[in-house]
């Protein structure tokens, strides 16, 4: 019964972080927020049995992640600008907030016909994973379950997972090496952060010239 | 009748939490807000899963000496592992083409950087109408 109101406690405090993330326009506060959204929800899933899912998320989600945001944030405009109120602009948030509650009710519609939360008999339960439990201790000798079906029994998965993640590292090394660039002369001029551009500027020209 | 809300709770804060992220990506004229919806709405994905695999009265799936252990599901904890690896990766190349966007526009807003293509588009056409003509 704890562990249900520490749930659902946490899950308040979340939505709580995502409303907050929304209403703010300093990008810099919006990037820390979302580092402590993923906190709170690694906490989540430490409450929810997941416990290796929960370690990532707190070292991948809130740590690498806030770093990468706070990194790019030294070449970028600390704070959103505050949208002209101008009637297209009203009318597109108008038909964004239509999309959502749309989504979201007839997500609402099927979540009612999900197992109840925690249901031991949910096919979810059944299929396969009974069969990783029992057989893995024995035949693989690891304790972690988990770590058993990542690299043993779904290691295709595993495999695939490092080509995307290496495709997508070379696709960020090719964009900021920069060496398909076309100049545009006129873009460094209305720029308010100089030194930070100049930074850019020379890694490109590296690029260039080999 | 809190125990038939509890069974539902975590459902619905997922599907909360997925229409503020969707909410974020769609209106948010920012590049970098777009991209920090883009997460929260992959989180909201991952709590789901992770609920999906609870086991009430159950423990974390790692095997231990007691016969009749209860043991949460592993395999959406497995799957969640690969999605959160992946996810920083998009969102690395997500900022990557966000900061050769504002290098080549100047700026990160969506509706300046639209404004900055039309206006280049333009002086493209003026530029290239004497050749056409020659």
């Amino acid at each position: 019964m704890t562990s249900i109101m520490i749930d659902m406690f946490l899950l308040c405090l979340l939505v709580f972080i995502a409303v907050m993330i929304l209403r703010t326009s300093k990008l810099i506060a919006v990037i820390v927020m979302s580092g402590g959204y993923s906190l709170t929800s690694a906490a989540i899933f430490v409450n929810l049995d997941a416990v290796d899912v929960a370690f990532t998320e707190a070292a991948v989600g809130a740590g690498i992640s806030t770093v990468l945001f706070l990194a790019a944030m030294s070449f970028l405009p600390a704070e959103e600008k505050v949208s002209s109120k101008s009637g297209s602009r009203y009318s597109w948030m108008l038909i964004a907030s239509i999309v959502c509650v749309a989504a979201g009710a007839l997500l609402v519609l099927a979540a009612l016909d999900l197992p109840a939360f925690g249901d031991p008999n949910a096919p979810a339960q059944l299929h396969v994973a009974p069969r990783y439990l029992e057989e893995s201790g024995t035949l693989l000798h690891i304790p972690n379950v988990v770590t058993t079906v990542l690299a043993s029994y779904r290691g295709f998965d595993t495999l695939g997972e490092t080509i995307v993640v290496f495709t997508a590292g070379l696709g960020v090394l090719l964009l900021l090496a920069g060496a398909t660039r076309t100049r545009r002369p006129h873009a460094a001029d209305h720029t308010s952060q100089p030194k930070a551009v100049s930074r850019v500027g020379g890694k490109t020209k590296r690029g260039v010239a080999k | 009748m809190l125990m038939q809300l509890a069974a539902i709770w975590n459902y619905l804060i997922v599907i909360l939490l997925m229409m503020v992220g969707l909410f974020l990506v769609i209106s948010s004229a920012n590049l970098v807000k777009k991209l920090v919806g883009l997460s929260i709405f992959q989180t909201s994905v991952f709590l789901f899963y992770i609920t999906l695999g609870r086991v009430s009265g159950g423990t974390a799936p790692i095997l231990t000496d007691a016969p009749d252990t209860l043991y949460s599901n592993p395999l959406p904890h497995v799957l969640i592992l690969t999605a959160i690896v992946v996810g920083v990766a998009t969102t690395a190349l997500g900022l990557a083409l966000i900061l050769r966007i504002k290098e080549s526009f100047g700026s990160i807003e969506e509706d300046e950087i639209l404004a900055a293509k039309n206006e280049s588009a333009a002086a493209d056409m003026a530029q290239a109408k004497p050749g056409v003509e020659a």
